[in-house]
């Protein structure tokens, strides 16, 4: 049944993959992020409580779900590569923390760049807002460790072990808001079936969410590769590959 | 259409420096990211080939030092 799958364990055939997708997600990314950020930016009714800074939204939320996905992505693949030694598990896993570590870190700021007109301050010590700072602390300790040993799969598996600690993090993230007493609010759209939005305020976000979606897939894609390059330079396909480049 | 001229939209209703303030570092950091992966991209290629050019220098030398030796061995036995 799962027998098709088999052929994606090869880096060469999961390299041209990769590199079919990549033309595919980067039109869609460019079309849907214009859309969605001129919805937002020029379209979207002010909030009536909020004002404009309303619009910060349409960052700040697809960045930090997507923070939170990729580092659950990102750690069932160390967790594949711990157990079933699979090393494109690993590059993949390798790929993935630079874009979380991106995302981690535009849902601060924008976090803080909504929170100052809105709750008076950049920054506090909430639940909410310190939980997603480890998030980022974690993604810098897994990139660190990715790039600490020449050998590759040593770093992998000392990058796979802190990614799967980490996870303790995600629902502390998540349910932060529920358990403690937060400054931030609760959520508004991941609310199964029933988002607490206007719909005027509600499509735009989904179409920067899927545009974001596509870029993260897009950026994952290209890294991929380049770490499938990097772990099998020693290959012939590689070496055919890279003989057959010319580079500026 | 929210903003009736170009000014009300580059103001947004006051909250005009933290609206692009969060536009701005999130679209240059969006930007980075495409910039470093490609880059990397080229980078690692370029490595591969600089590897692949000193192994063939190496081999090369290895294969000359062994014909000169030939050589002299095949001299000292014909003296």
């Amino acid at each position: 049944m799962w027998k098709w799958l088999h052929p994606y364990a090869n880096p060469e055939v999961s390299y041209h993959f990769a590199g079919r997708l990549i033309p595919w997600f980067s039109k869609l990314t460019f079309i849907l992020l214009f859309i969605g950020i001129v919805w937002a930016l020029l379209f979207v009714p002010a909030d009536y409580q909020q004002g404009n800074s309303f619009r910060i939204f349409y960052l700040h939320v697809p960045a930090a779900i997507l923070s939170m996905s990729i580092y659950v992505a990102m750690a069932i693949a160390a967790l594949s590569s711990l157990v079933w030694q699979i090393k494109l598990a690993d590059a993949s896993a390798a790929a993935m923390a630079p874009v979380g570590a991106v995302f981690t870190a535009i849902a601060l700021i924008t976090g803080a760049a909504w929170g100052r007109p809105t709750w008076g301050t950049w920054w506090i010590w909430d639940a909410r807002l310190t939980s997603e700072l480890i998030l980022l602390f974690l993604y810098l300790g897994v990139i660190a460790l990715h790039n600490a040993f020449e050998d590759k799969t040593l770093s992998g598996k000392a990058a796979g072990i802190l990614a799967l600690v980490g996870v303790v993090n995600i629902p502390i993230i998540k349910y932060s808001v529920e358990w403690w007493n937060t400054l931030h609010q609760g959520s508004t759209v991941s609310k199964l079936g029933a988002p607490s939005m206007a719909s005027s305020m509600y499509w735009p976000f989904l179409v920067c969410f899927i545009g974001f979606i596509c870029f993260v897939t897009w950026i994952i894609c290209l890294r991929f590769r380049n770490e499938i390059l990097a772990r099998n330079a020693m290959r012939a396909w590689v070496r055919d590959l890279v003989n057959n480049t010319e580079v500026k | 259409m929210q903003f009736s001229t170009f000014a009300d939209f580059i103001a947004m209703g006051g909250h005009g420096f933290y609206v692009w303030l969060s536009y701005g570092v999130s679209i240059t950091l969006l930007v980075l990211l495409v910039f470093l992966s490609i880059k990397k991209n080229k980078d690692i290629i370029h490595q591969i080939q600089r590897r692949q050019q000193r192994e063939a220098k190496f081999k090369q030398a290895a294969q000359r030092q062994k014909d000169n030796f030939s050589q002299e061995v095949t001299h000292e036995s014909t003296s």
